[in-house]
């Protein structure tokens, strides 16, 4: 049901006033932006649900960011604090960079999981609240108990809060509402945000696709009803009037366009081993990648992954391989050995939270420096970050052709947040020049070298078995020009030379993305990766209220473009935002003489002497305008 | 694909390829009287033999005296990284069936450090010939044990003996599933190990030689029992194994016939500790290959990855109004 027709329904009590009455008896409130949290005990599909209204409001032309909500344990106790799982869903008339700040309405599936929300402050105040009101019939009167002194609670502290039957709505239907009533909670959120009842059904045909009709039909039945009852029951209604879509679009998350834009690379051969977050894109991958005659190769163990990618490459056309932190790790020695021997290499890192095993299932960017230099020696890598789910895909096609012009290693930083957030995009149009040439086979000239290194840009064409004529051992130790073992201080100079001269020649030709907001001012915020969306949103909310704000996106960590330094300097401070550790200066410890910065600033000051400060944290959480905001006008209050 | 008409001529006439033809430009710098020598000269023999064009044959190895030997071969060669050769030479194959891959490695390389890859490589079964140079000692970082080290050897980090039994890297790999290859040879009989050598390379899929190696210089006469005593050298025979010459058979008068499909008597000829069993303790031709299992059905051509990118953008496509149902 549009919002028109929904305006055209005869009120049947039109003198009773707009509170209280029926949605669909009343206009939809039109509205720019909500933000949308679906919770619940994992293994009941709040997460499901949530990416299912995201895909249904994208394809109604709005602009959507998802991001999960995860629980901390793989199996949390049901009904616990620590349990919530779920998806947040933003929505707006225009297009959606990051996840925002606070939810403005929640569908909880039980009082626990909402407690958790609200007690890690992800809800608005005021917040509208939608709660499955089964449990005040619980056989357990502790259960009725705590779920009537939250439901009391929330109450008294201004929510506005919805008890909603599902469950009983449910068995209407189907025996075991726990299997379904995320289809329920959808149906309502679709007939609230006034969505498209055949857009919406379409979503459930398309997610239950591999299922028999039977189960297709059922959740069509429970779509209906939620909407139905939301519409019979709920004063609320909401439209987010979206301009028409017109251009083809694809909608996904992170580590989906990873797994595309590998396809679509040319890539062959990705060496893997699972690691969260990083396996869903394997998982994709693989269910793809052998269509078009390619292999998805689970290694014993990521060191194996990594020299699997790395033999393929050296035999053929550049490999992949993917995986998080740990995982990173693990490979640095076998990337040394790529950088070495300059075989080409994609490497994808979907950061987790670290040291360790860490925080595996929550955001974090703290592997740039393991990224750049985690291997011994001097070891150049080109090092990217993505920070869009566009970009995630068009990344790994750019990646592959650097590691190939250039015979280097090429590490794309992705992370977490980045994995499972859906955003819509331009339908990319193949083009066959994404795709790596056929592997050369053609005899090399006689008096060729395997190490032929260019003057000007240390490039040597490698020679892949099969030439005839361009057999070599190639080897991870110091080596000449024929390949040859060499120890001699010459030799081995000019060896790093060449290797580190290549970084030289790929920086020349990058670009700089222009500055957000304007090119001079009070202060300059820097970033990298994910949080791009987020901190652009800051800047905008600054700016409009008059301060001098502005941002500039890093895309190439290792080699830098040119041109950062004239921009720095052209604001009186400086400041990364990186969602990673740095001390607090509050730490009475703490001094500027040790204190830890973050990933960024200290290249940034290393390179170019700017007093680059940072702002950042480890919470596990994507940053948000909201926090990069406050955190912008503290510093801003330096400015004299 | 490009190569001019002279190269295609030169390579047209030159289909013999001689000894030397494999021996690259470096002379072998490994100590007189090293095994290694002879498996090197075992291994050039062979491709040789079956004239396997420089090009097409990829020798890989990992770290330590053993693993120099792709240096030696005048052929495609990756000297990597410790422990890690099996794992690159799995990556070399796994879209080259066309590339002869030969894995040179050490028991530090192979029985230690790389000994996941070990076990991984024997389950999936791809088509390479692995040398394991069992020296039973580090002879490149100077004299440590090694897991095949004998109990009580004394070496710089067990100055009062070893203190554990050996592991016995043919028992290991018997015991793998998948396992489809298993020889044990020694380099002091350059015949046979040339015969069992030749034999990995026609089996079709994991070929694991054991080559008892001897190290002159950390190891000496580490192995003089054996080989001043030939009735502690036990050949294994049969007509799908090893047939010995009669001038061999005179100085090898322990001969044993063994069906190589015996698994029961293979396992009790590989734990024997007395004596060496020579010759193939195992072979099964029917074990599959995991590079022919993934090969795919079809080559990865433009038109594929366009037509599946297209299938699965559709699967997410947004599409502006007047296009919908005909998007759908
Ligand atoms: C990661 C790593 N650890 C340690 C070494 C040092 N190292 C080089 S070779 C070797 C042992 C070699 O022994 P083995 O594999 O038996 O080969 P051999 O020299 O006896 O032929 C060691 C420990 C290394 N190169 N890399
Ligand atoms: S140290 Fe031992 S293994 Fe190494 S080259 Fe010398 S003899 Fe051979
Ligand atoms: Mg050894």
């Amino acid at each position: 049901m549009t919002s028109d027709s929904m305006e055209a329904v005869a009120d049947p009590r039109a003198d009773e006033g707009d509170a209280g009455r029926p949605a669909r008896s009343r206009p939809a409130e039109v509205l720019q932006e909500h933000i949308v949290e679906i919770v619940s005990d994992s293994g009941e599909g709040a997460q499901r649900c949530g990416q299912s209204l995201a895909a249904i409001a994208a394809r109604s032309g709005m602009g959507i960011w998802t991001v999960e909500i995860i629980p901390a344990e793989i199996q949390p106790p049901p009904r616990s604090v620590a349990g919530a799982s779920g998806n947040r869903v933003r929505m707006a008339a225009g297009p959606v960079t990051n996840i925002g700040d606070q939810a403005d309405l929640v569908v909880a599936f039980n009082e626990q999981v909402l407690l958790g929300r609200l007690n890690a402050g992800e809800i608005k105040p005021g917040a509208t609240i939608l709660i499955e009101s089964g449990w005040q019939e619980d056989m357990h009167p502790g259960i009725v108990a705590s779920y009537l002194k939250v439901c009391a609670d929330v109450r008294a502290k201004g929510y506005k809060l919805y008890e909603v039957p599902m469950g009983k709505e449910c068995l209407k239907f189907i025996p075991d509402p726990r299997k379904g009533k995320n289809m329920f909670a959808l149906g309502m959120l679709c007939a609230i945000y006034s969505l498209d009842e055949e857009a919406a059904r379409a979503q459930v045909r398309y997610i239950f696709a591999k299922k028999d009709q039977r189960i297709i039909n059922a959740n069509i039945e429970l779509l209906d009803a939620g909407r139905a009852w939301a519409e019979e029951n709920l004063d609320i209604a909401y439209r987010i009037p979206a301009p028409p879509v017109t251009e083809p679009q694809v909608v996904m998350n992170g580590n989906a366009a990873l797994a595309l834009g590998t396809v679509a690379s040319g890539m062959e051969v990705c060496a893997m081993y699972p690691i969260t977050p990083a396996t869903s894109a394997s998982h994709y991958l693989s269910a793809i990648f052998e269509k078009v005659g390619c292999v998805v190769h689970q290694a014993e163990d990521e060191i194996s992954a990594c020299c699997f990618a790395i033999g393929a490459s050296y035999a053929g056309k550049c490999a992949v391989t993917i995986t998080s932190g740990p995982g990173l790790s693990l490979k640095q020695e076998a990337l040394g050995l790529a950088v070495m021997s300059e075989i080409p290499l994609v490497v994808i890192d979907v950061q987790r939270g670290g040291p360790s095993t860490g925080l595996p299932t929550k955001v974090e960017q703290g592997d740039l420096m393991a990224a750049m230099f985690g291997t011994h020696g001097d070891a150049p890598k080109v090092v990217m970050a993505v920070s869009s789910i566009e970009d995630c895909f068009h990344s790994v096609i750019t990646a592959r052709k650097i590691a190939e012009t250039f015979n280097m290693v090429v590490v794309i930083l992705s992370d977490a947040a980045l994995a499972t957030a859906q955003q819509p995009f331009r339908r990319p149009e193949f083009r066959a020049d994404w795709l790596a040439p056929p592997v050369n086979q053609s005899a090399v000239p006689e008096d060729a070298h395997p190490y032929d290194w260019d003057e000007r840009t240390g490039i040597a064409t490698r020679f892949i078995p099969g030439q005839p004529n361009g057999m070599h051992c190639l080897t991870g130790l110091a080596h000449d020009r024929d390949s040859h073992v060499a120890y001699d201080p010459a030799t081995n100079e000019e060896g790093l030379l060449n290797r580190s001269r290549k970084l030289a020649a790929l920086q020349t030709t990058l670009r700089l993305e222009p500055v957000h907001g304007d090119e001079e001012g009070d202060l300059l915020l820097i970033g990298w990766g994910s949080s791009r969306g987020a901190i652009q949103e800051a800047v905008d909310r600054l700016r409009a209220k008059g301060h001098k704000v502005s941002s500039l996106h890093l895309k190439f960590l290792q080699p830098m473009a040119s041109g950062i330094d004239t921009v720095m300097k052209r604001f009186k401070k400086v400041m990364t935002i990186e969602n990673n550790w740095n001390d607090p200066l509050s730490d009475p410890l703490v001094t500027p003489d040790n204190r830890r910065l973050s990933h960024l600033a200290m290249l940034l000051r290393s390179r170019w002497l700017v007093d680059v400060d940072c702002w950042g944290n480890s919470r596990g959480q994507p940053l948000k305008p909201g926090e990069i905001t406050a955190a912008a006008l503290a510093k801003l209050g330096e400015v004299k | 694909m490009t190569a001019t008409m002279t190269q295609c001529l030169t390579q047209l006439v030159q289909t013999d390829y001689g000894m030397t033809d494999y021996q690259s430009e470096i002379e072998p710098r490994w100590c007189t009287g090293c095994g290694d020598n002879a498996i090197l000269t075992a291994m050039q023999r062979l491709c040789r033999d079956e004239q396997l064009p420089p090009e097409k044959t990829v020798s890989v190895s990992g770290i330590g005296c053993a693993s120099r030997l792709p240096h030696y071969m005048n052929a495609y060669g990756f000297h990597g990284i410790h422990g890690r050769a099996l794992p690159i030479a799995e990556g070399i194959k796994i879209r080259r069936p066309d590339l002869s891959v030969f894995v040179t490695t050490g028991d530090g390389d192979n029985c230690s450090i790389g000994a996941a890859h070990w076990l991984h490589a024997v389950r999936y079964n791809m088509n390479m010939v692995v040398m394991l140079h069992d020296n039973q000692v580090y002879g490149l970082t100077k004299k440590q044990a090694s897991p095949t080290s004998p109990k009580g050897l004394t070496t710089n980090t067990t100055p009062f003996g070893a203190a554990l039994n050996p592991l016995n890297p043919l028992t290991v790999t018997l015991g793998i599933s998948n396992v489809s290859f298993v020889a044990q040879v020694v380099d002091w009989i350059p015949e046979l190990l040339y015969e069992v050598l030749h034999m990995a390379y026609k089996h079709k899929g994991f070929s694991f030689i054991r080559i008892l190696q001897r190290c002159p210089n950390f190891m000496d006469h580490h192995f003089d029992n054996w080989m001043q005593d030939p009735a502690r050298t036990r050949i294994l025979t049969h007509s799908d194994g090893l047939r010995l010459k009669p001038e061999l058979s005179r100085v090898y008068k322990k001969q044993e016939t063994h069906d190589p499909l015996d698994m029961p008597r293979a396992l009790a000829l590989a734990a024997l500790t007395d004596e060496v069993p020579v010759g193939i303790l195992y072979k099964n031709p029917e074990v599959p290959c995991y590079d022919e299992l993934r090969a795919g059905e079809r080559p990865s051509t433009p038109s594929l990855v366009e037509t599946v990118l297209n299938e699965e953008f559709d699967k997410v496509g947004i599409w502006p109004a007047e296009t919908a149902e005909a998007g759908r």
